[in-house]
């Protein structure tokens, strides 16, 4: 593993006493994109009809810590979104991702916001990588003017269209077509963009998706299946609705890789691969091992399917966030206070986020009608 | 209130006792509603008995097919097609004029579509544009909206609209409420199209008329063809739309002929077409029935009656403009539909012009509907869950009662 330099001269002069000359705190200096770190991802790629990547990458200081911030912010939304809906602010329906995060945030990594992204109803944090602010994901969900739907689409209809973001869908598997739709547009315009179809260990046994999957083989579609395998079905282990859970496997003819979601170097290095397989070869299956601490829904506890053994366990050994607050550790990066500053600062931007969408008015009357079709010659 | 009648039995003439009950009709003025008369005449709302106006014979005739005033101008020559190329010329004319505009479904590229509506457009525009799908309905229909999200125009065949029965999920939830769910981002100018209707014995699953199950997704746009005219000009201005339009055509009404312009012309998509102006009753109709309605007429016309016939075209909205101005001319309404009685287009036409017309009505609004039946195979049982001219000319004569 390569040195870090601590020059203290290329860094921005905050009001930084002499003893924090030792540790830097992270910043945007140049020498930290020079920094060269190797990690290995947490267990190799397993490859069904392809070669893996290699488990070694390549990251920046600067990485980690952003990797760390975009993953704090998004657990600190989704433990919030929780206490939101106990509180009667959010009602219906809400999927929390707190757990996943390194699927969204590695898939971000890997691509551009020209790329796109599709997904379930688990999407508020998806979201945020796609560049939606929180005062918009609590204002949706609260049902509020100032959301990203205006408030008319809810938990799980949040998109953001010049974030590449096509949603934030309520039927299990229904998203994956509409994917490929958006792969075949992108092959249609002759762009060397790609789309990500995120779907749940559930949706995996959807006919449309195999379906989807045939069409996208058939004409070389820039599609990256995704399964997000959180092992749960909603109440419903994975071995007790797929006869083969290894869904990695399951396009038959379409190549697979299974990449361990909780590590966000694994994702990022599997995202990457995906993007340039598909623009030369057609679509591939990631699945990415991940898991939610919370129950499908706000309304399942999600300890009567699981044990809340496993759970801790989970959050003991796998936890994305903490995996990367060890190697920042481990590199000297930053210290431990530092990232606790990092947490506290991501809590106080949720905070704020969430009084500020709580002033957002209800939509006005006339939004029931807004919307329904678009303004055009003669429609009302 | 509306009285859903329901001809029973042989599509031969019915006796005008049949399943008629003249206790139900209630003849209201039209300025005020108990002012109601009792009385079985044709009462017209300003007082005035209408067997004057009866007895003057309209001498220019019913035509047989639908070329009537609306339908095409008369100074240009025009070109002689069948309704399968009328849809064509416009699919191709939308397709030359903007790349984004592409075809999917099955059998629409090379074999050149199952009732050559595509007919050699994947030679011209090749395979990407014209994609021959699997049979996959559900899935091509929602690859179909995530290309229109992106801003792709695809147009959805659908080899038979009870096919779309697959792709129903899609259609709903994607297709109409996109828009809607994602606050105004998300556009999905998709056209769906494809044939239905009872045929020629084609059986129950292929004899479907789903603008009945699709008439209440809000977001989409249902409009239905019945001429060359005005299938080339739906097509292209249910491409150009914005939103989502489903077009229905009709299996038997492919290979219909008229003469249509040269020029480019587009029809309104919300606009219903004045077939045969009339004085005595309003027959509001669409797709196929509109022949059966006007075979009725020539019969009605030599009765001594004035029917106007208003092909309504628009399924979702309704264009009650028209509908209304003509409603409000002749106070009596008879709609004559393919759908099933149960819940089709008559029966929210029906609702909608009693919530909004009910005052200008001297009787209650009759519909004609198919049976609630599976269409059997059986020819003679195909005959009579549809609704035959002789039924029609029954209605208006009861309606009327004369």
């Amino acid at each position: 593993m390569s040195l870090i330099h601590r020059s203290s001269g290329l860094l921005k002069p905050l009001a930084a006493g002499p003893a924090s000359l030792l540790r830097r705190p992270f910043s945007s200096a140049t020498d930290d994109d020079a920094t060269k770190i190797t990690v290995e991802t947490s267990v190799p790629f397993t490859g069904h009809r392809i070669d893996p990547p290699s488990r070694t990458i390549d990251t920046t200081p600067k990485e980690l810590m952003t990797f760390f911030v975009d993953m704090a912010r998004m657990r600190r939304m989704e433990i919030a979104a929780d206490s939101l809906y106990k509180s009667k602010l959010i009602r219906g329906f809400c999927h929390l991702y707190d757990g996943q995060e390194a699927v969204a945030v590695g898939m971000e990594a890997a691509i551009t916001r020209k790329d796109c992204i599709i997904t379930a109803y688990r999407d508020h944090c998806i979201f945020l990588g796609r560049g939606g602010t929180l005062l918009e994901a609590f204002a949706e969900l609260m049902g509020r003017k100032a959301g990203c739907s205006k408030g008319k689409g809810g938990s799980m209809h949040f998109y953001k269209k010049d974030g590449g973001f096509y949603g934030g869908h309520g039927i299990v598997g229904a998203q994956v077509p509409l994917g490929c739709g958006l792969a075949f547009a992108q092959k249609y315009s002759k762009e060397d963009h790609v789309t990500f179809a995120l779907y749940g260990d559930g949706a995996a046994n959807q006919g449309q998706l195999f379906e989807a999957l045939n069409m996208a083989a058939l004409w070389d579609l820039p599609a990256i299946l995704v399964c997000e395998n959180n092992h749960y079905g909603m109440g419903t282990a994975e071995w007790r609705a797929a006869k083969s859970p290894a869904y990695y496997k399951r396009g038959d003819y379409v190549p697979g890789l299974k990449v361990d979601g909780m590590d966000v170097f694994a994702v990022k290095q599997a995202c990457k691969f995906a993007k340039e397989h598909v623009l030369k070869n057609g679509p591939i299956i990631l699945e990415m091992d991940t898991y939610r601490y919370h129950g499908h829904s706000m309304s399942d506890p999600g300890s009567t399917y699981r044990t809340r053994d496993e759970i801790s366990g989970v959050r003991q050994e796998r936890d994305p966030i903490e995996r990367i607050r060890k190697l920042i550790l481990s590199h000297d990066i930053a210290s431990e206070k530092e990232l606790k500053d990092i947490e506290k600062k991501a809590r106080k931007e949720v905070d704020e986020a969430i009084a500020q969408a709580k002033e957002s008015p209800m939509p006005e009357p006339s939004e029931l009608f807004t919307n329904v079709y678009v303004k055009d010659h003669g429609v009302e | 209130m509306a009285s859903i009648f329901q001809a029973v039995g042989a599509a031969a003439a019915l006796s005008s006792s049949n399943s008629f009950d003249s206790k139900k009709f209630y003849l209201s003025s039209r300025k005020s509603v108990s002012e109601r008369k009792g009385s079985i005449f044709v009462v017209r709302s300003d007082g005035r008995m209408s067997s004057g106006r009866v007895d003057k014979l309209v001498t220019n005739a019913v035509a047989t097919k639908a070329d009537s005033a609306a339908a095409s101008t008369a100074s240009k020559p025009g070109h002689e097609l069948l309704l399968f190329e009328a849809l064509r010329e416009g699919l191709e004319e939308e397709m030359d004029r903007d790349p984004r505009v592409c075809v999917m479904g099955e059998d629409v590229g090379h074999y050149g579509g199952s009732y050559k509506v595509t007919k050699g457009l994947a030679p011209k525009y090749g395979d990407l544009r014209v994609l021959d799908t699997p049979i996959a309905e559900n899935s091509f229909t929602g690859m179909a909206i995530g290309a229109a999200m992106t801003g792709l125009r695809p147009i959805v065949e659908g080899m038979n609209m009870g096919f779309l029965l697959l792709a129903f999920n899609q259609i709903s939830n994607n297709c109409g409420m996109l828009h809607y769910t994602s606050g105004g981002q998300f556009t999905i100018p998709v056209v769906i199209r494809g044939p239905g209707g009872v045929g020629r014995q084609l059986g129950a699953e292929h004899s479907q008329r789903l603008e009945s199950y699709f008439q209440s997704i809000p977001g989409i746009q249902m409009v239905a063809c019945s001429t060359p005219y005005n299938a080339k000009g739906l097509m292209k201005a249910a491409i150009r739309s914005e939103n989502p339009v489903i077009l229905f055509e009709h299996v038997l009404l492919y290979n219909l002929k008229e003469r249509i312009p040269d020029e480019e012309y587009i029809c309104n998509l919300e606009e219903a077409e004045m077939v045969r102006p009339g004085e005595h009753i309003t027959i509001l109709t669409y797709s196929r029935m509109r022949y059966h309605v006007m075979q009725a007429a020539k019969t009605l016309v030599n009765k001594g009656y004035d029917p106007e016939v208003i092909d309504i075209r628009s399924l979702k909205p309704f264009d009650l403009h028209t509908i209304g101005n003509s409603v409000k001319k002749t106070h009596r309404v008879l709609i004559v539909e393919e759908c099933m009685r149960t819940g089709g287009i008559g029966a929210s036409l029906t609702a909608a012009i009693t919530e909004n017309f009910h005052d200008y009505l001297d009787a209650p609004i009759v519909c004609l509907s198919s049976q609630d039946v599976p269409t059997p195979y059986a020819g003679t049982l195909e005959e009579f869950t549809i609704v035959q001219p002789a039924q029609i000319v029954t209605a208006v004569e009861q309606l009327c009662q004369q």
